[in-house]
């Protein structure tokens, strides 16, 4: 299957006070896929992220989302890309439906089917019920759900997820991770996910990277990095394995 | 477009709805009738003595003292808190909750957000100053029963402007001080230190640099030029508090029979006669021009601060 890249740096660097938080990163990211986005804490993956959708100039280096660049067309980048920071927080005293309205709002949604929209992606996150309830009483899973809500809510091509299992529970997180691989599916959404839950990465990432200290060393589907590091008729072993592997090594 | 009116509607919601509106209307409220009643009762026994002062009586329920003090000078002391209270979490609140990110990465210009907050705020303090105007009107309409010209009704009407922008001046310090200090309290702190420090040690200040150039220990021996200079160096310094300027753009509008806001002693031998001769009060273009100076630097101040805060918001990085 072969598929254009949705996503494409080349040599992309940002310095902050003399140190390379991101260091000459190229990597590509195919339309359709779910791409592992691995990385120790501090490795950069933030600061990647945020330059991709032009919300923090490149020190260098050029980024390509969809085509655009996103120190230039930032709103048509922002369009296109729905982004879930790590720890996104909420206006504790709005309901679900007043929430994804505020984001409806901004991103300019004012025809009919706006309440079906919202509907809609209430239904996918399974809030429904919830959905008059104070985003200020709602555990944390609900939570992160009603940011998936939030970034559907423009019918993104890509979504970017920091971390979006941080924090909840072994269910919370598995219906996330199952919801993810769905909108994928259905949807036909490509996925950048970030994340330290290797098993549940390996579980639905089509491809993977790792990031250590600002640099991709590892860039590729599961099967073809354990093939690298511990040789042919190896691929039995996990995400987790190899990680390590990378990481002791840098 | 729409992001920035997408911003606009949920601060002006968020303030209507919340606690500190409420509070701070309630005050408001409660302020202005005590004022109106007590400007009210003072004006009609100055009026039964002599009722020769009834002129532009509708606009001295406005200045007039009565008890403790006016409406004006409440305004000029206490509506920077007004801005500072509307203003002092704007920016730094999103960020500590991780709502401002998520706010700009939505399709929309950052600087709809900034431009929406300040929007907003200054929509609330203009509905709190007229409603307050309207109240103290009503009231002392109702107390004195006079109904106001339409000289009057113009002359409140810049009155409200100034006030507008004054106040604003004080919401764009504060929105400021959101987004250069991380820690809500901490802005909030250092945005009431601005005030105290523009509005009260100020003056002190200016006193004090005037006496040590300019000293006048003894008033009866004091030197003519001496006394000037003092009084000179104190108006300069004093006007680079923006509750000077207010208090001199809005005196001569507020009181038609006030012909300058020169103190007595900065007043010419031909400008005392002329003063001590014609007491009509000024047209109302007559009033602006004396005052059009201060307005105009009270204006551009709030636009200059409007305008750092604008920048530094836009070079700002914005992780959470």
């Amino acid at each position: 299957m072969e598929t254009e890249p949705i996503i494409k740096t080349d040599g992309l660097t940002k310095i902050y006070n003399h140190h390379s938080a991101v260091d000459h990163l190229s990597f590509q990211v195919l339309e359709g896929e779910i791409f592992g986005f691995l990385g120790p804490n501090g490795a950069g993956k933030t600061t990647t992220l945020l330059m991709l959708l032009g919300l923090t100039r490149p020190s260098n280096g050029i980024a390509r989302v969809c085509g655009l660049d996103p120190n230039r067309k930032a709103i048509n980048v922002k369009r296109l890309v729905g982004y879930l920071p790590e720890n996104v927080g909420y206006y504790g005293d709005m309901d679900a439906a007043q929430t994804l309205g505020f984001i409806a709002d901004l991103n300019g949604m004012h025809n009919r089917d706006r309440a079906d929209k919202i509907q809609d992606v209430l239904q996918v996150v399974g809030l429904t019920e919830n959905a008059r309830k104070k985003v200020g009483n709602y555990s944390r899973g609900m939570k992160q759900r009603l940011g998936v809500a939030e970034v559907l809510l423009k019918d993104p091509k890509v979504l970017f997820l920091d971390e979006p299992t941080l924090g909840l529970d072994p269910d919370g997180a598995i219906r996330l991770i199952e919801l993810i691989e769905t909108l994928n599916r259905e949807r036909k959404i490509t996925v950048l996910l970030s994340s330290h839950h290797l098993q549940q990465v390996q579980k639905i990432s089509h491809r993977v990277g790792i990031m250590i200290k600002g640099k991709m060393v590892a860039e590729g589907s599961i099967e073809d990095l354990a093939r690298e590091k511990f040789g042919v008729g190896e691929e039995q072993y996990t995400l987790e394995q190899i990680y390590m592997k990378y990481f002791q090594e840098v | 477009m729409s992001g920035l009116f997408a911003i606009y509607r949920k601060e002006l919601g968020d303030y209507f709805s919340s606690y500190r509106f409420v509070i701070l209307f309630a005050l408001i409220a409660m302020v202005s009738f005590v004022t109106s009643y007590m400007a009210g009762i003072s004006l009609r026994e100055s009026v039964e003595q002599n009722p020769k002062s009834g002129q532009f009586l509708f606009l001295m329920l406005f200045s007039t003292a009565g008890a403790r003090f006016s409406m004006i000078q409440f305004v000029a002391f206490f509506g920077p808190l007004m801005g500072l209270f509307l203003g002092f979490d704007a920016i730094n609140r999103e960020r500590a909750q991780g709502t401002l990110v998520k706010v700009v990465s939505q399709p929309i210009y950052r600087d709809s957000v900034i431009n929406g907050k300040f929007l907003a705020g200054a929509t609330v303090i203009t509905v709190m100053i007229v409603a307050i105007v309207l109240v103290i009107g009503g009231f002392g309409m109702a107390l004195l029963g006079v109904v106001p010209a339409v000289e009057e009704i113009l002359r409140l009407a810049l009155y409200v402007l100034i006030s507008i922008f004054y106040i604003s001046f004080w919401l764009a310090v504060s929105i400021l001080f959101s987004i250069l200090f991380k820690s809500t309290a901490t802005s909030a702190l250092a945005s009431v230190a601005a005030w105290i420090l523009l509005s009260f040690v100020l003056s002190f200040g200016a006193s004090a640099v005037a006496n040590a150039v300019a000293p006048i220990d003894n008033k009866e021996e004091a030197d003519v030029e001496m006394v000037m200079k003092n009084v000179q160096i104190t108006e300069a310094i004093s006007v680079f508090s923006p509750m000077v300027l207010y208090m001199n753009s809005t005196a001569t509008i507020v009181d038609p029979s006030l012909n300058t806001t020169k103190s007595l002693v900065l007043r010419g031998p031909w400008e005392q006669i002329l003063s001590a001769r014609f007491q009509n009060p000024l047209s109302l273009g007559q009033s602006l021009s004396v005052v059009i100076p201060f307005v105009v630097a009270l204006v551009a101040i709030t636009l200059i601060f409007f305008a750092i805060s604008y920048t530094v918001f836009m070079v700002q990085e914005i992780r959470t």
